[in-house]
């Protein structure tokens, strides 16, 4: 077996395997723990504080008119590469074949050309948002091995499926493969760390809006 | 049996001789116990993008990262990886998370409860949508759990836990409210064994406010209502909330519930006072055991459902330029934020309101106990400049506000700034403009 057949392979199954294992028990690990009942009496109706709760998600989304002054463009950078990469997941073509053979369905994806555009004003994103958190003094404090290992690893796939579209650097089998390989070791390390706030975030969001607006307190 | 004021003293104080490992193994137990399901979805969801930084004070008036929000309960985020994470064997055999230490739980305590009013403004920003604040309470608990609570806030809830009161008094306050009912003429109900309301009053008005508690006993004269304030119930101020001592909270929380359901009130009377509004609203039941067999209301909340019912009619107040300073744990965190609005409109006051206001105004800066802790002074005002600047800038010359805590940290602003403004009791206005039946005039 060569490279690229390990890479998807074998080693995708494994990914794929500990993703859905990893996840599952991360959620399961904490959301099996007590759940109090709050005994206060609500301000809002269960219906209202849960309407409340959905719009949170999307009024999250954004920052509150009183602090975009100061958070404006840190978010507006995090929201932009995250936009990349899901237009570079969900459109580019091989990735559409590939979730098609794992969910049974296709869609149009983008033109090569715009997928490379995309992909390198990513890639300028990611070590924009690499040197935010290396500059900026609050980032830096709270980063850890987390913080820096997500950013590495995804960075390697985008890299490496970057090189492997472009042909550069290596023979597109072993790009390839590398790129794989590199999307396996992501997989794995998914559910350790906080590349599962993929899962968390419309829930968290939704969840404590919810709670907020239960007290009629400001979300 | 309660112990009669004024019997305990200083020397009631945070076991400070306490071992290093039982201080950790305090503050770690005492978080474990307070980790259900939803604080460890909040602690899994941070990001660490620090952008709760920015809605801060303290981080907005130092820059000092160390005051970043979510960073003031890192030990408890580091102890919940390592010890109760769905990975933590994972965490601490690759030496991923280290082992919480007396030294940083010791230099928590100023991150805690010096540097944090527990506000929630912070539970505003965050893209995760998660509620900092809470995690910050819970932190605060284990810290008393630890022996770590400041010793100002440890005392007065010592005391107050046993004494209903959180200080010793010459005389108990139940007499001092006698005293002022007979100084601003005005009949102060005490005792009286059944009525329709339960009041209770600030330990800082007594003290500090006597016209907001005559204020008080005038309004509920002037709407007729039969209302009471009890002996043995009367401080609304929780000193186990702002300590972490949550055994003491539900002691002192419990003295106002057994008093109401021995008058039979429907409903409990929250003076002027955000965080005793936070503690008997939305704290107490849980802390009873089971939902509480009346409601309780914020004066400022329960004096506008009267205004909108028609029994309270209020004549137009001469004040000029007004701004409003909106209460932490009534107006962002407690949802009380058109009440005090209709009363001023009711009125007519011309209200001006600061650049950050409603829910998502700036704390006084001596909410959360910090008030209360000598050493946290000078960083305190160092945040209120930027508050202070905010109320100047909106052009007004009267500055109202419905929380004695955030009235006396202004006052005590005043003093140190030489400051011009002098913050009004909302009640207070309410109290001199009345009209119609039952009013003096």
């Amino acid at each position: 077996m060569d490279l690229l057949g390990f890479a998807r392979g074998p080693a995708l199954k494994v990914a794929l395997a500990i993703f859905c294992l990893g996840v599952a028990w991360r959620i399961a690990g904490f959301a099996l723990l007590r759940i109090r009942r709050d005994l206060n009496k609500p301000r809002a109706s269960p219906a209202k504080f849960l309407t409340e709760g959905l719009i949170a998600v999307g009024t999250r989304s954004w920052p509150h008119p009183e602090f975009i002054g100061r958070t404006g463009a840190g978010e507006a950078l995090g929201y932009s590469y995250h936009l990349g990469l899901f237009a570079l997941v969900l459109l580019f073509g091989p990735h559409i074949a590939f979730l098609g053979s794992l969910f049974g369905i296709t869609w149009p994806g983008l033109p090569s050309s715009l997928i490379t555009v995309i992909s390198v004003l990513t890639l300028a994103l990611f070590l924009a948002v690499l040197f935010r958190r290396v500059t900026n003094a609050v980032m830096r404090m709270l980063s850890n091995f987390d913080d820096y290992f997500s950013w590495f690893i995804t960075m390697l796939v985008l890299v490496t499926g970057l090189a492997a579209t472009a042909h550069i650097g290596a023979p597109y089998q072993t790009l390839l493969a590398l790129h794989i390989l590199s999307f396996d070791v992501l997989l794995v390390w998914f559910p350790f760390g906080k590349l599962m706030h993929a899962f968390y975030i419309f829930p968290s969001r939704a969840i404590n809006g919810a709670l907020l607006a239960r007290k009629g307190a400001t979300s | 049996m309660s112990a009669p004021a004024g019997m305990l003293d200083a020397s009631l104080a945070p076991a400070e001789q306490r071992s290093d490992e039982a201080r950790v193994s305090g503050a770690m137990s005492g978080f474990a116990r307070e980790v259900g399901a939803l604080s460890a979805f909040r602690l899994e969801s941070c990001i660490h993008c620090g952008i709760c930084a920015d809605a801060c004070h303290f981080y907005i008036a130092t820059e000092d990262p160390q005051y970043t929000p979510i960073w003031k309960v890192e030990p408890f985020k580091q102890a919940y990886k390592r010890e109760a994470s769905p990975f933590a064997p994972l965490f601490r055999l690759l030496g991923l998370k280290r082992e919480v230490t007396a030294e940083q739980l010791a230099q928590w305590q100023h991150l805690l409860f010096d540097s944090c009013n527990m506000c929630g403004r912070c539970s505003l920003i965050c893209p995760m949508g998660i509620d900092v604040a809470a995690l910050i309470e819970q932190a605060r608990r284990a810290m008393f759990e630890a022996g770590l609570a400041p010793k100002e806030l440890y005392q007065k809830a010592a005391h107050q836990q046993l004494t209903g009161q959180p200080e010793p008094s010459a005389e108990p306050y139940s007499a001092k409210l006698i005293a002022i009912g007979e100084r601003f003429g005005v009949d102060i109900p005490l005792d009286v064994p059944e009525v329709e309301i339960m009041l209770c009053v600030p330990r800082t008005d007594i003290e500090h406010y006597p016209s907001a508690v005559a204020a008080l006993a005038r309004v509920m004269q002037h709407l007729g209502v039969s209302c009471t304030f009890r002996s043995d119930g009367l401080v609304a101020e929780n000193y186990g909330y702002y300590a972490g001592g949550k055994d003491w909270q539900r002691e002192i929380s419990l003295r106002l519930i057994d008093q109401a359901i021995a008058c039979k009130a429907k409903t409990l009377l929250v003076p002027e006072c955000g965080h005793a509004y936070a503690a008997l609203r939305w704290e107490a039941a849980e802390l009873y055991g089971k939902p509480l067999p009346f409601r309780v209301l914020q004066v400022t909340e329960y004096l506008a459902e009267q205004l909108q019912q028609g029994r309270l009619r209020l004549a137009t107040a001469v004040k000029g330029a007004t701004t409003f300073q909106d209460p932490c744990e009534s107006v962002r965190k407690g949802g009380i934020n058109h009440a005090p609005r209709t009363l001023m409109k009711a009125m007519g006051i011309d209200l001006h309101e600061m650049k950050n206001h409603g829910g998502f105004s700036f704390c006084c800066g001596g909410g959360g106990g910090v008030l209360d802790i000598e050493r946290a002074a000078p960083l305190r005002y160092r945040t209120m400049e930027n508050k202070l600047r905010e109320i100047d800038d909106t052009g007004a010359q009267t500055f109202v506000t419905s929380c004695s805590d955030c009235r006396r940290t202004f006052d005590d602003a005043q003093a140190h700034f030489n400051w011009p403004k002098k913050p009004q009791s909302l009640l207070e206005l309410v109290a001199d403009n009345l009209t119609g039946a039952g009013s003096a005039e």
